[in-house]
Order: C-alpha cells, then structure tokens, then sequence
C-alpha cells in the first residue's frame, strides 16, 4: 500500500498563513525515499516550530543515519503554528512531514526528540492532527510506535501515558536497534500485535515502555514503588553511550532550509559530555562521561559539511567548547586552513576560565566576528560555589578587559536565579560583577560606548542531578529579586555605568510550569492534556504561554488526588522518597547524587574527573565506559589550495 | 574584478520563499559551487551581490535579476550552469551575462504578470478586467507592517488579457508552470503589464482592485508567475534587460 503526499490538499492553503515556505520542504540535503521500496519507516518530529527544529542536532544526525540504511525511510516533522493547524482542521488535513508530506498515522515510528518539557503540549497537538490516539492504551498495530528521545526522556513520567516508549541517552546505535527489531517483527508477521513488538524492545533494556511499569502511590500522595507489570521486562531501564563519536561523523551532510532558522550555521559536536560538575546542570550530569572526537574526525567533517551546505559560519559544539584537550591547536588550524573564505568559527558554549582572547581572535580571523557570551551563572562566590560553576570574578574581568581592549564592543553574561540557598544579596552581586565589568572594559578600550548583557534565566531543579531534591524557588521570589536587581543596576552614584548594562529575564512563571513537567510523575499527564485541550500550545513562546491555565488545570487534576503544583516543584524532597525516574538510569549513584546535594548546602566544591582522580559518581562502571580525551598532538589533514572567497575550490569556472 | 548579471526563475512550491530566503540560498549555493565571490570590507563582509527587486512571497518568477561581483573572471555561462545545479531546484538560473556599461535596476520599467485563477472562468474574468480597464482609478487596501494602507492600483496598470487555459498551447511560453494536466477543469488566466512604481502594485492588488470592481472572489488561492520584466517598448511589450550587456560584449 502506497503513501500518498497530501501535498495537493495543503498547497491551497499555504497562501493563507504566515511564512508558508517552513511547510513545503526541499531542504538542501534532504531525503525522500519511495515509500514502497523500504520496509520500516520514522518520522521524527522536533516538537517547536520549524525554524527552531530544523537546526537541532539530535533530529538531524538521526535522520541521515536512519537514511542511510537501505530499506529505512526517516522524514521530519515540526509543530505546526495555529494559523495552519485551524485550517488543517477545517479541511482535514493530517500532520504531515515535510520531506514526502506523508501523514504521520502511516509510519512504523513516530520518534519525538525533546530538548524541554515545554513541547509536550506540542506532541499532542500533533497526535491528535494525525489521528493517533493521544493515549498509548488506545492505539492498535495500525498506529506508529510513538517513541520520546531528547534529554527530557530521562524523566518520560509526565507524558507516560501518551507515549509507547522512551530512549534514554545517545540515539545514534539505539535507532538500528529498535529498527532490526521492527523489522524482524514485521518480517514475522507482526506475531504478538503491538505488545510483543514493544515487549521486545524492552527486553533490550535499553527501551522503557512506561506501560509495562504498574506505580502505586501511598496516602500521603507519594510514590510508594515501580515494578514491571509482565515477564521479560526489566527492572530497571539504562541509558546509551555512543563511545566512539569518530565513528559517526554525523550530520555529514547538514540539512540547509530555505526558511530562517534560529542557527543561521553549521555545527560540528567536538566532544559530548562534560564532568565540569555543575550542580543545576541536567545535561553535564546525564552525558557522562567526556567522549572527545578526534582534531581529524573534526578537520573532516568541517570541510564535507562546508562543502555540502555553503554555510558561512561553523559551530564547535559541545556542553563547553573550550575545555576540548586541543581546543587551541585545532581553532589555530582551522583559521589556518579557511584564512581568505570568509568562514567564521564560533564556540557556543565557553567558560571563562578555559578561555583567552587568542582563542577569540583564531575564531574571528576569517568571518565574521561574533559576540562574546560567558555564564558565570551566579553572582556572588558563595553560590558558584554552592553550584560548583567555580569560575572567579577575576579570571572573568581579565577575559572581559582583553576581549574588549581586542575590539569587542559586547559581552554577554548568562546568570539564573532562584539557586538553593540563594538570598537576595547573591542576586544583586550581579549588578555588582557587570559593573566591574563595564569599568575593566572602559579602562581597557579607552571607549565609553562598550556593552554588557545581563541575562537571568529562572533555575529549575531537574532529575538525575544533585539539585533533583531542591525545593524550586516561587516565581514571587524570583521576581522580587530581578526587581531589586534591576534597581541596582540602575541606582549608583555611577550612573552611566547603568546605561551600558542591559538586562533580559523573563518572569519567574514559565519556569515553575517546567518545573512541574521535569519532577513530575504519571499524575502530571492529566494536567498536560487538559491544559491542551483548554488550548494550550508552544509553551516555550511567551506570546502563547498562559500560567493561569497550567495552575487552573494542575488545581483540577492534582488537588483531587492530595497532590498540587507545589508539591511538585517548591517542595523540597527527602533522601528516602522514591522518585519517578529512580527505575530510569542514567548510571549517576543515587547516593553519591544525595552526598553531591550536601556538599552544595554546605557550599563544598567538586574537582573535574578529568584532572583530578574520579570521584566516583558512577557512571563508568555502572555503564561500562570511559572517559575519552586527548591530547593527542595529531593535527589536520592539509587541505590545499581551498578556494578564494568560499571553502570550496572550482577550477572549471575560472576562464 | 569582475561583474556578471543573472536571471533566474522562482518555480513551483519555491514561490512560497521570501527575497530574504532566495538571498541566503543563493550566497550558500556560490559558497557551494566555489564561485569567486567578491566580499566587502569590515568586521562583517558580506559577498557583493545586487538584486534587483524582488517578486513577492507567493509569487512565481520566471524574471528574476541578480548581479555578482566576483574577483576572478569567470565564463558566465559556465556560471549559470554550476550555479544552477548548487541551487534547488526550483531556483533555476536561467542565464548569465558579463556586464556591460550601464545599471540593470534603471532597466526595469515594467512587468509582465501571469495569474492563473482556478475555478473561475475565463468569460467571468474577462468582464471583471473590462470592468477594471474602464475605470480609471480603484483604491484597494493593503495589510503592511504599520497597518492597513490604501492604494490606487489602476493607474500602474498598463495592460490585461484573458486566456482561457483551455486554449493556452503546451509549449507557449505564457504555459511554463501551469499544470496543462489540469485542462480538463480550465480557467481563467490573466495577463498583465503593471508600471513598476512606488509603492508597488502586486499581483494581489491587481486581484483586489478586482474584487472591488467586479467583486470577484476566486474560490482557491490564484497562482501569480512574473514572466517578464524591463523597459516598455513602442508595442506595449518589454525588452530584454540583458540584451545592452550581450551587444556590449558583441
């Protein structure tokens, strides 16, 4: 049976909504495939809109190793904008991808990878235009196999009810895996209908089908156990590790959209991990260990993906760039081989500490020179070091002072507030540290016209970290506390100091919603499809965002079972009560997580594995791994000549 | 240093892209094919490419213009070629020249504008144009950024027929990019040559004035094509913008 596109239904109304070219695909590098030539098939799904899907790494890397294996057929699909989703309800068209317009009810998998808890809302809009049941107990083997992935999946309690399974961890060896099972199954003759298929997975250890897991609660409304409901599944579900990240170099080639996205680059992923050991940090705690690729593996897949998608500016990604061991030899290099084609080079993500302006100027010598942005996170020295980011206000200014005695005119600086154990004071030292900021710069340039961009997120305690016992902090806190911030920034017998600092943050209220979805249990999806069905969509936009309908659907669904928003998130948790995500392991020791959780009361410090000895927080032995670093002292392969004015080098054009 | 003129076409779902989307495809697709693009100066170069207007989101183009500089000199058909296959298609470089003396925008007096209406007939269009033409101004609104503005959308326009896609031939080159597949259900098809001007009247505002004339309401999206564009001639048709730089090069 043939898929047909519903392309023809969709194109008349395209004219009718805003920036229709997100919908009609094409993409450079992307892939369609003939339906009838392959035997499974995903569609993946990045829940946001497609200018913030199209870039994410997870999707696409997915997508080209599902792609390149003969008989699999991956395509994509984003969260469609309102305007669209009316009047695909109006004239019944389903939610499609966008590389074949195939609708999503006709494949085997529908993976959905979530960076955040805030596109849950998301996914059900999505189900329900597709036609899938939005409960997993409610699907047939005429349905896909709906499938979460992305870092929220380490705690896929919230939306248990609606998803069939989860993968925790790296996708790139787990999407073969439960696509040989897929097949098989298929090739049986779908022997078992959906629950053998799903049984199989779980046996793998590596697939949660929350299903399988009965969870009873005590009176008092906490989780009393989790147990597997059936044989063959396991007890408890571990993470993946892909290990050897020279032997995927992926994305190889980068999709390129016509539309505009939110990374207007390409991305390489230089290592991925991080032990640096921040104690707020999700993704430090559950990517362990360090796994580096090689300055090689680098120097190639910078120069294939240049030369597959014409983009001018490459991303050196990672938890934090510049700690790679040969971050310095390899910018050098790099800047070496692309000097005169106007390629920049970025690190998204850097410490103050690992950086130094040589650094900034290799980056900048071939394109265009792009803003500096450092997280100190904290203000005060105390709670840096209550969240172990131990990075002193010196080393920063010293940065900051060179980098604008180099020529930058702007540094940004990422601050969260809401930290445990934080008071007031700690909050307003940001004002304090961005002005010192704004003196070192003046003295440095001999300018007055220099800028520092303060930008304060609200902290949300997330699972698998030392913080996953914190009590979250009220949004009336956080605000008061961005209040007196901003009048200190703005009050000093210095005023104009006040005038070069700008501040972002956005109120505390959002975040409380994510903190309900991170540290949520099953109870929580009855709030998620209420507030849906009340309208709820793209709650990460602030313009779509409604509080009052998360804490009037959270009172409706939770109050009755002696439960409530607040329960959830301002409640601090004590070290006997069995947590929604214990079953799932992200090899990080529970007691060593707790021991972590005091160390930051008592504001003690934790070194980093890779230079002090291991602190056993257990992820290597539990998951068989290592950490993998260099230096290895190799260096790039010489490419020569490369072009004049681009990467690229076409002799046939020149007369 | 050298400087080549460009034209290309904007086809099938690709005219849902805006300029600024054909502006980033087209610098990745030279980066792509390694044209030797000229940059400009500063923290920020940008590779030195002129366009000359720009179709609107929505709308078809078989008369796009585009000028490079680059600092190497090039064979300009050669150009178009790897150009053409760097770009989707979709975006179809259709042929490059070196430059000659002269500016290309001053070039462009006028456009030919094709838009087909599906499920209205050819006789119902055309009285809705008679109507229009014998008006001599029709004020239409307009949703821009600050707002709802009015324009007076006849005055620009210079002249309109109606085809009947039924009797369009496959290989005229008023058919490029009609689906002839569909000649079974045919409709109305109008051509017109609207005086580029400031603000510009758009193909929209051509089908708002007649709305406001006739009140026509097409029932489906009308599908726009630009398939022309440059100086009017004595005729009432337009010349080739290119033809100065070929005659120069000789």
């Amino acid at each position: 049976m043939s898929v047909e596109s519903v392309f023809p239904q969709l194109e008349p109304l395209l004219p009718r909504i805003s920036k229709p070219v997100q919908y009609v695909g094409g993409e450079l590098n992307a892939t369609v495939k003939e339906w009838d030539s392959t035997t499974v098939r995903w569609a993946l799904m990045y829940p946001d809109a497609y200018e913030v899907g199209l870039p994410n790494q997870g999707v696409m890397i997915l997508y080209e190793v599902l792609n390149e294996i003969p008989d699999v057929l991956a395509e994509r699909t984003y969260a469609v904008w309102p305007d669209l989703e009316a009047l695909m309800r109006e004239h019944g068209v389903p939610q499609f991808t966008v590389d074949g317009h195939r609708p999503l009810g006709a494949f085997d998998v529908l993976g959905v990878s979530f960076s955040t808890e805030l596109g849950y809302t998301n996914m059900l809009t999505s189900l329900d235009l597709a036609g899938i049941p939005l409960r997993a107990a409610d699907r047939t083997g005429d349905h896909p196999v709906v499938l979460a992935g992305g870092h929220a999946s380490f705690n896929p309690e919230p939306i248990a009810d609606f998803i069939d399974a989860a993968v925790l961890g790296d996708g790139e060896e787990a999407v073969g895996e439960i696509t040989d099972i897929i097949r098989a199954w298929k090739a049986e003759g779908r022997p078992g209908g959906r629950d053998e298929l799903l049984t199989r997975m779980a046996e793998t250890g590596g697939v949660y089908i929350p299903r399988f897991y009965d969870v009873s609660y005590r009176e008092d409304g906490h989780i009393d156990s989790y147990a597997p409901n059936r044989e063959r599944v396991p007890a408890t579900v571990a993470k993946r590790t892909t290990m050897d990240l020279d032997a995927w170099p992926y994305p190889k080639k980068p999709l390129v959209p016509l539309a505009e996205s939110v990374h207007e680059r390409m991305s390489v992923e230089i290592f991925r991990g991080c032990t640096r050991g921040c104690r707020f940090c999700q993704a430090g705690m559950i990517t362990r260990p360090v796994r580096e690729r090689s300055v090689e593996g680098i120097g190639a897949m910078i120069q294939t993906g240049l030369e597959n998608s014409g983009f001018e500016e490459v991303g050196l990604l990672s938890l934090s760039s510049a700690d790679h061991s040969e971050i310095g030899p390899l910018t050098k290099q790099l800047a070496d081989r692309y000097e005169g084609t106007n390629t920049g080079l970025s690190l998204p993500s850097t410490r103050v500490d690992a950086f130094n302006i040589d650094l900034a100027n290799e980056l900048s010598r071939n394109g265009r020179r792009s803003g500096l942005t450092f997280a100190p996170e904290g203000g005060s020295e105390r709670i840096r070091r209550v969240i172990n980011k131990m990075v002193s206000e010196e080393d920063l200014i010293k940065t900051v002072s060179a980098a604008y005695a180099n020529g930058w005119r702007q540094v940004k600086l990422y601050f969260m507030c809401g930290l445990p154990t934080e008071t007031d004071e700690d909050v307003l030292q940001i004002a304090e540290m961005a002005k010192n900021v704004i003196r070192a710069g003046r003295q440095a340039s001999g300018r007055k016209d220099i800028r520092c961009t303060v930008s304060i997120g609200g902290f949300v305690p997330k699972p698998h970290t030392p913080f996953q016992w914190a009590a979250q902090c009220d949004p009336d806190t956080v605000d008061d506390r961005l209040r007196k911030l901003r009048a200190a920034v703005n009050s000093d017998s210095d005023r104009s100091l006040g005038r070069n600092i700008g501040m972002r943050y956005h109120d505390g209220k959002p975040s409380l919603v994510e903190g309900l979805l991170s540290r949520g249990d099953r109870r929580v999806g009855r709030v998620i499809e209420r507030v849906w069905r009340e309208g709820g969509r793209f709650d990460g936009w602030s313009e779509h965002f409604s509080y009052e309908r998360w804490t009037s659907g959270a009172a409706a669904e939770l109050e009755p079972l002696g439960v409530s928003l607040d329960w959830f998130t301002t409640r601090e948790r004590t070290e006997a009560e069995v947590l929604p995500w214990d079953h799932l392991d992200s090899g990080l020791d529970k007691e060593w997580l707790w021991d972590d959780w005091q160390d930051a009361l008592d504001s003690r410090e934790q070194d980093d594995c890779r230079w002090t000895p291991c602190f056993d927080c257990g992820v290597c032995p539990a998951m068989g791994t290592d950490i993998e670093i260099g230096p290895t002292g190799r260096t790039l392969l010489p490419i020569s000549p490369v072009g004049v004015g681009s990467p690229v080098q076409n002799p046939s054009l020149i007369r | 240093m050298q400087k080549l003129r460009l034209r290309y076409a904007k086809r099938g779902r690709l005219r849902f892209t805006s300029h600024r989307d054909v502006a980033r495809a087209f610098e990745r697709a030279l980066r792509r094919a390694g044209v030797p693009m000229a940059y400009s100066q500063g923290f920020n170069p940008h590779p030195k490419i002129s366009w000359i207007g720009a179709a609107p989101t929505g709308v078809a183009s078989e008369a796009e213009y585009v000028e490079l500089q680059v600092v190497q000199a090039l064979d300009p058909d050669r150009l178009a070629q790897v150009l053409d296959a760097a770009l989707a298609p979709g975006l179809d470089v259709l042929e490059a020249v070196q430059a000659g003396p002269g500016g290309l925008a001053e070039r462009m007096e006028a456009s030919r504008w094709r838009i087909a209406l599906p499920g209205v007939g050819a006789p119902e269009l055309a009285a809705a144009v008679d109507a229009l033409m014998a008006t001599e101004h029709v004020e239409v609104e307009r949703l821009t950024k600050d707002g709802r503005r009015l324009i007076d959308a006849r005055p620009a326009v210079i002249s309109a027929e109606v085809v009947d896609s039924a009797e369009l031939a496959a290989d005229s080159p008023d058919a490029v990019g009609i689906d002839m597949s569909d000649a079974g259900r045919s409709c109305g098809i109008l051509v017109v040559v609207v005086r580029q001007t400031t603000p510009a009247v758009r193909p929209d505002d051509v089908l708002s004035a007649l709305r406001v004339v006739a009140a026509l309401e097409p029932p489906v999206p009308a599908k726009a094509t630009r398939m022309a564009q440059g100086r009017l001639d004595d005729g009432g048709g337009l010349t080739d913008p290119l033809a100065h730089d070929r005659a120069a090069i000789g």
